[in-house]
């Protein structure tokens, strides 16, 4: 923790890649994966911490940045009854927690053809009847680490409000401890992306440039400039991109047009 | 949690400078930035692109001579993870159409387009379906979609951007298909940004000349991979997922065609000869190779497994040298240890500084010479602070924002970043955060066309694991742009090459044979087995612990 004193033959022992080490003074702490104790360094994550001590992920890692939900965790601290759940890419290791991945759990998931779904609430009542299970217990939304309002969510679609269900689960990342904690046996996230794909494809305006623009492309419209482009040698091409006139930062959209249309 | 109370000494040194420094900044009083001469000098220097020293000629395979990374060159100067002789492939557990490698964006995309046109997909995955860099990309995905743009200027932008370097066929493939891509993704149920009128939000980012930067939320990357699992959940009868089972060695068969791979259940440790019709390679990047040590933005799995295979089954790289590094990913605390900073906490004016809270450079140089410039304070100047578990930082001085734009900016501009430290008791807006330049991405790859054949028959590439497209520098949000034009591409490519009757004759393992003669014959002492499959962060004392030369294996 200090700047590198001297350039002298000492070598400042530097961690790389993401294999943590055990700078001279830093604190051990003790956990217990799955009830057997190790040390870990304090400052580390739970991924990292048990990296450290030895395992080796084949489930229960993937992103490492807290976005794709496959390292769900569940601990308990010494003298506290309360289950804490987290994801173990993102939770700091705590002196004496007890801790146990969830890398999987069932949850059944309805197949259905999006280009032929009726998009109204009834059809995801149909394809997940078990909706009108939920208790409305909310461990669900308690179990969430990333603080999705999961019961908002699913009262949503039982009252049939696709696009606030849609926008709540937004953050969702389908590590499933929502479903390993409900009552009612709730596969909530597969409920979910069913929902905002309806809202996504049938619900939220279409972008009525997006439709001209490919009617344009697929018309052949711009094959010959692009052909051309190919062609160019590098002088011909620095010269044009210098020349290119840039959309003002703001100009509200679709407003702006440039001076020179030519290629459009 | 929060910084130690040695931190927090250092902070005082920046809380020091700080006054004078947002004066400055006020009176529009920049840290000079670098002529092209100096950029030059220190990209030379310190961009680890550049030095000579890490870097050595691949001695065997279609691009022997060329100078690479020496991780990189590593994994390609390899051996299978199977002796080729021992392995029987006369009789193939599974036989389809098509095999895809890797379930990421490009995956997806070429399995749902494959099976639109009728054909019996597997894919095969190394994580789950949609443990991938497509996952975590949070900025956008690029595409002419505005009035006021056209392919014309994704074109000009993109190879602008690429210093001319780019492959033309690939760029002009990109800039053509990224509307009918975002198209594509729009009926497919995702939920992009919109205005009210259902027209798409767009925004401007480093190098472009119109806004093209689509987004949803600030987690598009994750939009896109959920909704692309979700549809090829729902076509089960034509694509079969299988997880944890990586590809380990691509099958040729005796006409030189490529017939299949072998595949590897990571779980029991099996082996199965799978033959197909035609291969995708989708597997995506390589920032889990740790070039040069660096800490990486990327997935568990971004160890260039693809590129590996095709180098063995004589498909070369374009691009390979060149490697993008982010100039500010996270050095402390140690669980957010090389995530992305966004560039935008730089253009909101906060000031790059060393451990005495001193400016030594502009804190907007391209993304390379940026990076180059923190890599020098640290090795050179050695100006840098350790952390707690012995990484470099400077600090990146977010306090100054809200000084600058008034109390809370940072809360309102970056409320991602806000919440991800304020998780470990950090308040940015108040304290600065501690950086260091990051691994980001594989610029170069698989040679391919804008068909994404390879040079071998049948065996196709997409995505990540590509080179060409972006050149040697890529612009944000083309790579989600190249996932989903190139995935669908070789979706395509596939079924159209299948349509011409391909029959897959006597399968074989020769061209491994070849090449690990040829390494023998370079004299390459000790071959890895690669693909490596997953990085292996064990300490040296647990490695130690292990008795690798003590342990008694049964013959
Ligand atoms: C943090 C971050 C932020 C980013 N932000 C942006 C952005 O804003 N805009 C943008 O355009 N791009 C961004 N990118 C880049 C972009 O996300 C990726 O380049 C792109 O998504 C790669 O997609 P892919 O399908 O080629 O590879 P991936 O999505 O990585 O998928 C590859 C898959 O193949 C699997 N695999 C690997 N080896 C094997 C094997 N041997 N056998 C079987 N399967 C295997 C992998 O595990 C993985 O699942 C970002 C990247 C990162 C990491
Ligand atoms: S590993 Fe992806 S969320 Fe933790």
């Amino acid at each position: 923790m200090s700047q590198h004193d001297c350039d002298c033959a000492t070598v400042q022992q530097v961690a790389t890649g993401d294999r943590a080490i055990l700078p001279k003074g830093a604190k051990t702490i003790p956990i217990y994966v799955m009830g057997k104790r190790y040390e870990v360094p304090e400052t580390l994550t739970i991924m990292k911490a048990m990296e450290y001590a030895g395992f080796k992920f084949l489930r229960g890692a993937g992103c490492r940045g807290g976005i794709c939900g496959a390292c769900p965790t569940v601990y308990r601290k010494e003298g506290d009854y309360k289950l804490h759940f987290g994801l173990a890419c993102q939770t700091v290791v705590e002196p004496n927690m007890y801790l146990a991945q969830i890398p999987f759990y069932p949850a059944n998931r309805a197949s259905y053809d999006i280009e032929a779904i009726e998009p109204v609430a009834e059809s995801v009542h149909a394809l997940y009847p078990e909706l009108f299970r939920c208790v409305a217990c909310n461990n669900c939304t308690k179990a969430c680490p990333m603080g999705v309002q999961v019961l908002d969510y699913i009262s949503a679609i039982k009252q049939g409000d696709i696009a606030r269900a849609a926008h709540l689960s937004f953050d969702c990342i389908q590590c499933g401890l929502c479903a390993s904690r409900c009552m009612g046996e709730l596969p909530q996230y597969h409920i979910a992306q069913l929902v905002r794909r309806i809202y996504g494809k049938y619900i939220q305006p279409k972008a009525e440039h997006l439709r001209k623009r490919v009617q344009e492309i697929e018309s052949g419209k711009y094959d010959a400039m692009l052909e051309n482009l190919q062609k160019m040698d590098k002088a011909q091409l620095e010269k044009l991109y210098k020349e290119r006139e840039r959309e003002p930062d703001m100009a509200p959209l679709g407003t702006w047009m440039p001076k020179d249309t030519q290629y459009l | 949690m929060g910084y130690t109370p040695e931190m927090k000494e250092l902070i005082k040194r920046v809380e020091a400078t700080r006054p004078e420094r947002v004066e400055k900044a006020r009176r529009g009083e920049h840290f000079p930035a670098l002529t092209l001469e100096e950029r030059a000098v220190v990209l030379e220097k310190f961009h680890p692109d550049y030095q000579k020293e890490g870097r050595v000629a691949l001695r065997v395979g279609p691009d022997k001579g060329l100078v690479v990374p020496q991780e990189i060159a590593r994994v390609l100067e390899s051996k299978s993870m199977l002796k080729h002789d021992k392995v029987d492939l006369s009789k193939p557990d599974f036989d389809y159409d098509v095999l895809i490698v890797g379930a990421g964006g490009a995956g997806s995309s070429a399995a749902l387009m494959a099976s639109q046109e009728g054909l019996n997909v597997l894919m095969v995955t190394k994580l789950r379906h949609g443990d991938a860099n497509t996952m975590m990309a949070e900025g956008g995905i690029q595409g002419a979609t505005q009035e006021c743009d056209s392919p014309f200027y994704h074109y000009m932008d993109t190879i602008g951007g690429g210093h001319f370097t780019n492959q033309p066929d690939l760029v002009a493939a990109l800039a053509h298909d990224a509307p009918l891509s975002i198209a594509w993704l729009e009926s497919l149920g995702m939920m992009f940004n919109k205005l009210p009128d259902g027209r798409l939000d767009v925004r401007h980012f480093g190098g472009s000349s119109r806004k093209r930067m689509h987004s949803a939320g600030d987690m598009t990357g994750a939009e896109i991979m959920r909704v692309l699992r979700d549809e090829v959940r729902n076509r089960r009868e034509r694509i079969t997922v299988m997880e944890f089972t990586p590809a380990v060695e691509i099958l040729l068969d005796e006409e030189g065609k490529c017939g299949g791979a072998i595949l590897y259940n990571m779980e029991t440790r099996e082996f199965f000869i799978c033959r197909a019709r035609a291969v995708v390679i989708a597997t995506g990047g390589n920032g889990r190779l740790h070039i040069k040590g660096f800490a990486t933005t990327n997935h568990y799995g971004a160890t260039m497994d693809g590129v590996v295979m095709c180098y063995r089954a004589g498909v070369g790289t374009t691009c390979m040298p060149s490697t993008q590094y982010h100039p500010t990913g996270v050095a402390y605390p140690e669980q957010n240890v090389g995530l992305l900073i966004t560039e935008k906490v730089r253009g909101l004016g906060a000031h790059v500084l060393n451990i005495d809270g001193e400016q030594f450079c502009f804190p907007l140089e391209p993304r390379d010479v940026e990076s180059a410039e923190l890599i020098k304070e640290a090795t050179e100047k050695k100006k840098a602070v350790i952390t707690p578990t012995g990484r470099f930082g400077l600090w990146l001085d977010s306090p100054m924002i809200d000084l600058l734009h008034g109390e809370g900016t940072v809360r309102r501009e970056l409320p991602a970043k806000f919440i991800q430290f304020d998780r470990h008791g950090i308040d940015i807006s108040k304290e600065p955060m501690l950086v260091y330049p990051t691994l980001h991405y594989q610029n170069g790859g698989t040679a391919i066309n804008a068909d994404c054949e390879t040079v071998v028959p049948g065996l196709f590439s997409a995505g990540e694991c590509t080179g060409g497209l972006h050149g040697e520098n890529r612009l944000m949000g083309n790579s989600l742009q190249d996932v989903i034009t190139f995935g669908r591409r070789a979706g395509v490519s596939v079924a159209r090459y299948l349509a011409k009757g391909v029959v897959v004759k006597k399968l074989t393992l020769d061209h491994v044979r070849k090449f690990e003669e040829e390494l023998a014959q370079a004299g390459v002492e000790n071959p890895i087995v690669a693909p490596i499959l997953l990085p292996d962060y064990s300490t040296e004392e647990v490695t130690s612990r292990r008795l690798a030369e003590a342990v008694q294996e049964a013959e």
